[in-house]
C-alpha cells in the first residue's frame, strides 16, 4: 500500500506581523516558519500505519516555496520515505489550485490512501482535501480521530457536531487528520540523518501538466474590530450586580 | 438567468438546527447585493417536519425537499452530488450552509464536483461578513487565529461560489415566514463510503453553539472534579460548559467541550472564562461573545484584555460564592 501525505509550512502565528501599506500582503518573510501541526499529525498517522505493516511507501508532498524544503525534510525525518516539493508561488495558490495539482500528482503516484491535515493554521480554509475528493469522486473522511486500514478499505472515526461518527471507505480514499488523531513524534537524530539521504524531488506544476488556477483571490486584509476595554470588579457581589443590572442576564 | 442563493439546511433527529437562521440572514443579504431569490434545500429521509420549520425562516422564497433513503444518514458524496445538481437546476450562483463540521465537510466537495462537471466553482469557508463591490459579492473571513480578516473575491470565471457561514456573525432570521415547500428529486451519487455508526454525546445541557450562556474552564482548574462548580453555574442559566484546549488535552474536560481555533466557535450572550489564561487560539473561539467575564488569579492573564468584567481572584474560592449569590437573585 502506498500512502501520500501533504505537508505545508506556516508562519509563527504568535509573532508580530506587518501588513504592507495597502494591506494586500502580510509580510511573512521575517517570521519563523514551521510545519503545519495538522500535517505533522497526518504524517505521523501514515508512519504508524507503516509500522503496523502493509505499507510499502510514504510519499510526502509539499506545494509552495522551496523554503519549505526544511519542513518536507522534517516529514522525512519522522519516517516518510520520499519527498516531492512542487514549487509554486504561495500567493497565487488557493485550495482549488492545490487540489488540482494534487490530483495530477495522484494520477502519477497512484496512492491507496491520502492523508492531509484538516486545515492550515494560518488561513484555516479546511477545503483542499474535500475539493480534491469531489474532483475525483473519491471517498472522503474529514476530521479523523481514528484510522484503521483493513485490506482494501479504511474505517475512520470522525469528530462531528454532537458526537463522533464512523464511516467505512473503500480505498483509494482521502482522510484529513484532526487534533486528536495522534501525538506526532519528534524526529530522532538517526531519523534526521537518514532524511538527508532520502530522495526529495523538486518539481513544478508544469511537470504534472497543470496550470496554477486559483478560484478565490485575497483582495486585502483588515484588522478585526477591537473589543472595548472592560472593567475590573472587586468582588463577587459587584460582579453579580453588573450581571443583573448592566448585562441583565439574571 | 437569475443569480439565486441556495441555502442547504442542517438538521438532526428530525429537527432543524437553530443555527440555520443566521445563514438565511446571510443569504438574504447576498441576494440583495447580487439579485435573485433565496431558496432553501433540505436533504434527508422523512424530513417533512424539518422542511416546515425551515419554511418559517423569513427571506426564503421556497423550500425544496429531496426526501430519499440515500440521505437517511449523512454522507458527503451523496450530499455533494445532489447539491451540485440542484444548484445548477435552480440557477444558484451561491450555495451556503452552516460552518459546522458537516457543512465544512460537504461544501468544498460540492465545488470539486461542479469543477469535475466543468462548472467553475469557488469555495469560501467561515464567512463572517460580506460586501458589495460594484454589485459583486466579496466575502470576509477570520484567519490567523482571528488576528486578521481576509477579504476574498471569487475570480471572474467562477460560476458558483460555495460557502460555509460563521453563524455567530449574523443575526438569526425571524421565524414569521411561510415559504411554499416543493418536492424535488435528487440523484445522490455515492463514492462507496458507508455509514457505520454514530455515537451521540448525551447531555441535558444545550449545545455549546446554541447556548445563551457558556461557562468555560481552563487548565488552572487542575482536575475534572473542579469543573463541577462550573456545571453548577451553567445550570443556573440553562447554559453550556466549555473548556480551553489545554484543559481538554490534560483530560480535565471532554473533547466536545473545547472552545477555540481548533474547537468550537461560540458567541453567547454571556461567556465566563474561569482559570483560562486567554491564548490567542482560545480567544479566536469566543471573542465574539456579547459579554465576557474573566475570573483568574493572574492579573496579567491576556483574557482580561477581552473581558468586559474581570475578577482577579482564586476561582476555587469565588466560583462557589458566585453560584450562591446568583441563586439568591433568581
Amino acid at each position: 500500500m502506498k500512502i501520500l501525505v501533504t505537508v505545508r509550512r506556516v508562519p509563527d502565528l504568535d509573532a508580530r506581523f506587518d501588513l504592507n501599506d495597502d494591506k494586500t500582503e502580510i509580510d511573512t518573510e521575517a517570521l519563523d516558519h514551521k510545519i503545519n501541526y495538522f500535517d505533522e499529525v497526518a504524517t505521523e498517522e501514515a508512519i504508524r500505519l507503516k509500522e503496523k505493516g502493509g505499507v510499502d511507501e510514504i510519499v510526502a508532498v509539499c506545494i509552495g516555496s522551496t523554503d519549505a524544503t526544511k519542513e518536507l525534510r522534517t516529514a522525512l525525518a519522522m519516517g516518510a520515505d520520499r519527498g516531492i516539493l512542487i514549487e509554486a508561488n504561495e500567493r497565487e495558490l488557493d485550495a482549488f489550485a492545490v487540489a488540482k495539482i494534487l490530483s495530477a500528482v495522484i494520477d502519477e503516484e497512484e496512492p491507496d490512501l491520502v492523508i492531509m491535515g484538516k486545515l492550515g493554521v494560518d488561513y484555516e480554509n479546511n477545503q483542499a482535501a474535500q475539493i480534491l475528493a469531489g474532483l475525483r469522486n473519491w471517498p472522503q473522511a474529514t476530521f479523523a480521530y481514528s484510522v484503521a486500514v483493513e485490506g482494501d478499505s479504511v474505517t475512520v472515526g470522525r469528530e462531528v457536531d454532537g458526537g463522533t461518527v464512523t464511516f467505512k471507505l473503500p480505498l483509494p480514499a482521502i482522510v484529513t487528520a484532526d487534533l486528536r488523531l495522534n501525538e506526532p513524534r519528534f524526529p530522532s537524530l538517526p531519523g534526521i540523518m537518514k532524511a538527508k539521504r532520502k530522495p526529495l524531488d523538486e518539481k513544478t506544476p508544469d511537470d504534472y501538466g497543470v496550470e496554477v488556477t486559483a478560484r478565490a483571490r485575497t483582495v486585502r486584509y483588515e484588522l478585526p474590530p477591537e473589543r472595548q476595554a472592560g472593567v475590573i470588579v472587586e468582588s463577587v457581589e459587584e460582579l453579580v450586580s453588573k450581571l443583573k443590572n448592566e448585562v441583565k442576564i439574571i | 438567468m437569475s443569480d439565486n442563493v441556495l441555502v442547504v439546511a442542517e438538521h438532526a433527529d428530525g429537527q432543524l438546527r437553530k443555527i440555520n437562521a443566521p445563514v438565511v440572514t446571510f443569504a438574504v443579504k447576498a441576494a440583495e447585493i447580487q439579485g435573485g431569490e433565496v431558496i432553501g434545500l433540505v436533504l434527508g429521509s422523512d424530513v417533512d417536519g424539518v422542511a416546515q420549520q425551515f419554511a418559517k425562516l423569513e427571506g426564503l422564497s421556497k423550500v425544496l425537499v429531496a426526501d430519499d433513503d440515500a440521505f437517511a444518514e449523512y454522507l458527503p458524496a451523496e450530499y455533494a452530488s445532489a447539491i451540485a445538481t440542484i444548484a445548477e437546476d435552480v440557477d444558484a450562483t451561491l450555495v451556503a450552509t452552516v460552518a459546522s463540521f458537516r457543512g465544512k465537510d460537504f461544501i468544498p466537495r460540492v465545488a470539486g464536483k461542479l469543477e469535475a462537471e466543468e462548472t467553475a466553482a469557488a469555495v469560501v469557508s467561515d464567512v463572517s461578513g460580506l460586501e458589495d463591490e460594484d454589485g459583486e459579492l466579496i466575502y470576509k473571513r477570520p484567519i490567523w487565529s482571528g488576528k486578521l480578516i481576509e477579504v476574498v473575491k471569487p475570480s471572474d470565471d467562477v460560476e458558483i461560489t460555495c460557502v460555509t457561514v460563521r453563524v455567530t456573525e449574523f443575526e438569526p432570521a425571524g421565524d414569521g415566514g411561510n415559504a411554499p415547500i416543493e418536492s424535488v428529486s435528487a440523484e445522490a451519487e455515492g463514492d462507496g463510503s458507508t455509514f457505520v455508526s454514530f455515537d451521540k454525546v448525551q447531555s441535558e445541557r444545550p449545545e455549546l453553539t446554541d447556548a445563551d450562556v457558556v461557562i468555560a474552564g481552563g487548565r488552572g482548574l487542575k482536575s475534572r472534579e473542579n469543573f463541577v462548580m462550573l456545571e453548577n453555574l451553567a445550570d443556573l442559566f440553562t447554559g453550556a460548559v466549555g473548556a480551553s484546549r489545554a484543559a481538554v488535552d490534560s483530560g480535565m474536560a471532554p473533547n466536545d467541550w473545547q472552545i477555540g481555533q481548533t474547537g468550537k466557535i461560540v458567541a453567547p450572550k454571556l461567556y465566563v472564562a474561569v482559570a483560562i489564561s486567554g491564548a490567542i487560539q482560545h480567544l479566536a473561539g469566543m471573542k465574539g461573545s456579547k459579554c465576557i467575564v474573566a475570573i483568574n488569579k493572574d492579573p496579567e492573564a491576556p483574557i482580561f484584555q477581552v473581558a468586559d468584567y474581570g475578577l482577579v481572584a482564586d476561582a476555587f474560592k469565588v466560583v462557589p460564592e458566585l453560584v450562591e449569590a446568583i441563586k439568591a437573585e433568581m
